[in-house]
């Protein structure tokens, strides 16, 4: 798992370029699969064909990040964000291209820190001019944090990208797990762009038609100095989501997820989000709708170059997860709430 | 095609959100003698096929609607309380000339006069409430004789020439586009692409998505109006784009990362072609790109841009040569896509 979880963090994969995380992620897991695929948005499908009902299992492969929006004459980089950044957290920051090329992220001359916003960051890569700083990098760039991987003393693990390649290394174990036969069909997808707005989830919901879904995906944690309240704590269990801006679980998921948890003695917590999103957002959602539910790994620190997960939380998500898809699952009827 | 009369048509029409149907008729009026076959879908989309119906299917796509203002209410004295379709300043309002309702009635947004205004009340700008329009009804009866709440005002502006090269009107977001996919559609060319001219976008890309399912392109290219701000305040790495540099290629906006792999054939396009371009160096607001991108499965999407200023105002003012590079580069696009 933590080979997985170092390999998978550290790479490069901003929302809208994912490819060389989907490449690596297939490479895992491709030759176990009854057929993998990609679609038009750059989702990649992991299918396990089995009966009804379809199950769709997703977790984004995409980090959040910036765009490179003008090069100056002097060789500066202006930027813009993907998913939810905040200037404050990007100031002083090593960024990496896609090329490897590194640069650092630095603000105009401010006041006060009220004034630190989007258009006062520029980003230097040590080019003198504009044309020096074209022949490496052009307008439309992505880039990301570059943070190594790092296992601290103890069960705790810190990297860029926990979020989501935490989900994404949890759906790579439970794979590389799978019993056949399996009860029913279950498709994984590695989606994209999640953090622009779960966009590659909609398209991968509509594409595969399943009959329920599952998200699996970091969520945030109340266990810090003075932290909003919220009650998940690292290291307690994979957190099995109530409720967030996107989704509410729908109950007989949530029901079904608990008593599997309880049936395979696994620590978990339940996870009411107040404010964020997960793929199952826009997979219930789709065509005439799909009841769906999301798996969460309690993660401190989301949206920063330094993400934090227990390792004891992700190998029970991975137990708790591969229970799911061992027994049948149980059909959606009228009064079932 | 007579670029800049078609230009002048087409912004003088009157279609806000929710109300195309002027719009809609003159392009449908243009494209059947043309001798295309026109199709109106549940929304108000016009939709129109070009040339054969086997290989990629391409769609083009440009919103005909433009932001607006729709009657809320009537005073008691006639005058008529309003709120804006669409996003707009509400500091650019007063003092404007509209064309009121159905039936298009003289009209102007009144507000407090100087003389009246107390301390302190001329440093705010005037917001929507404290704005009316005023058609000289002489109460509330009269004004509820020739309007209905719920209907539309638009600008009461004519496009003109302020230049050789540079055009003034209103509603040029967008049909700055609608002007680019109608010239593709009449000129003699022999590509094939569907077009949808869309309903209701400036009010969160409606009518798109549901153009996008019904056509179920392989690739799409929306062609809009972004916002120039090459103007004084603005300094030049933050000015989004720039008027004379050519048709805008997006990186990405609010609803869309636009696709690698389109946006690369666009500038080998451009290139080839010899067009000038640029890049909207702006990451935010909106357009039909998203609706389109995320229907059904996916669909590989770009937008493309004639840069305009002062867009969302009664007065937009862009270049000819813009809008017909633009034109240029859809074509040299669609070319390589045949």
């Amino acid at each position: 798992m933590e080979k997985i979880l170092k390999t998978l963090t550290e790479l490069y994969g901003p929302s809208g370029e994912e490819e060389t995380v989907r490449e690596k992620i297939l490479e895992l897991v491709g030759k176990r699969a009854d057929s993998t695929f990609t679609d038009q948005l750059g989702n990649l499908f992991v299918l396990f064909r089995g009966n009804a009902p379809k199950i769709l299992i997703s977790a984004h492969m995409d980090e959040i990040g910036i765009i490179v929006t003008n090069i100056d004459e002097n060789g500066f980089l202006r930027l813009a964000p993907l998913g939810g950044l905040s200037p404050s957290i990007l100031t002083g920051q090593r960024l990496r291209f896609k090329s490897g090329l590194i640069g650092l992220v630095y603000h105009e001359k401010i006041n006060d820190l009220k004034e630190l916003t989007w258009p006062k960051l520029y980003l230097d890569i040590g080019q003198k001019s504009r044309s020096e700083a074209e022949k490496v990098v052009a307008i439309g760039d992505l880039a990301c944090f570059d943070q190594p991987f790092v296992s601290v003393p103890g069960s705790r693990f810190l990297a860029k990208a926990m979020d989501n390649r935490a989900g994404c290394a949890v759906l790579v174990e439970t794979i590389s797990g799978l019993k056949r036969p399996l009860p029913q069909e279950v498709c994984f997808v590695f989606s994209v762009q999640e953090e622009l707005g779960l966009r590659g989830a909609k398209t991968a919901a509509f594409g595969y038609e399943p009959d329920y879904g599952l998200a699996v995906d970091v969520t945030r944690v109340g266990d810090t100095p003075k932290a909003d309240n919220m009650a998940v704590s690292l290291g307690l269990g994979p957190a099995i989501k109530v409720k967030d801006s996107s989704v509410i679980t729908h109950p007989l998921i949530r029901r079904f997820m608990v008593d599997q948890a309880k049936n395979l003695n696994i620590d978990y917590q339940l996870e009411v989000l107040e404010r964020g999103g997960t793929d199952a957002g826009a997979i219930h959602l789709s065509r005439a709708g799909v009841p769906s539910g999301a798996l969460s790994i309690p993660c401190r620190y989301v949206h920063t170059p330094s993400e934090m997960v227990d390792s004891a939380d992700l190998e029970n998500a991975v137990n708790l997860l591969s229970g799911l898809l061992r027994v049948p699952w149980p059909a959606v009827t009228e009064g079932h709430l | 095609m007579k670029i800049k009369e078609t230009l002048a048509e087409l912004s003088n029409l009157r279609g806000v959100s929710g109300a195309e149907a002027e719009v809609s008729s003159y392009l449908a009026d243009r494209l059947e003698e043309g001798r295309f076959e026109v199709r109106v879908d549940s929304i108000g989309n016009l939709l129109v096929r070009k040339g054969r119906k086997k290989g990629k299917k391409l769609m083009l796509s440009a919103h005909m609607d433009e932001v607006g203002l729709m009657i809320m209410d009537f005073e008691k004295n006639g005058l008529l309380r309003f709120r804006a379709v669409g996003g707009i300043d509400s500091r650019i309002l007063v003092a404007k000339r509209l064309r009121v309702g159905i039936h298009a009635l003289p009209g102007v947004i009144g507000s407090k006069p100087i003389h009246l205004q107390k301390k302190g009340e001329q440093d705010k700008p005037f917001r929507e409430d404290s704005l009316y329009i005023d058609c000289g009804f002489k109460n509330h009866e009269e004004a509820a004789g020739y309007l209905k709440v719920g209907e539309y005002a638009t600008f009461d502006v004519k496009c003109a020439a302020i230049s050789k090269n540079a055009f003034r009107g209103k509603a040029f977001d967008n049909r700055a586009g609608c002007l680019v996919l109608l010239s593709l559609l009449l000129e003699k060319n022999s590509l094939s692409f569907d077009a949808a001219f869309t309903v209701q976008e400036e009010v969160g890309t409606r009518g798109a998505q549901i153009a996008a399912y019904t056509m179920e392109p392989d690739r799409a290219l929306v062609v809009e109006s972004t916002a120039a701000a090459d103007t004084p305040e603005t300094e030049q790495e933050l000015s989004s784009t720039i008027l004379g540099q050519g048709p805008a290629i997006s990186l990405m906006d609010s609803t869309v990362m636009v696709d690698r792999q389109m946006r690369n054939e666009l500038t080998v396009a451009a290139e080839k072609a010899g067009i000038i371009y640029q890049y909207r160096r702006f990451t935010g607001a909106g357009t039909d790109g998203g609706a389109i991108a995320y229907s059904r499965s996916g669909v590989k999407t770009a937008v493309l841009s004639v840069p305009c200023r002062y867009i969302h105002s009664p007065h937009s003012v862009l270049y000819e040569s813009d809008l017909k590079s633009t034109i240029d580069l859809v074509r040299s696009w669609l070319d390589t896509q045949q």
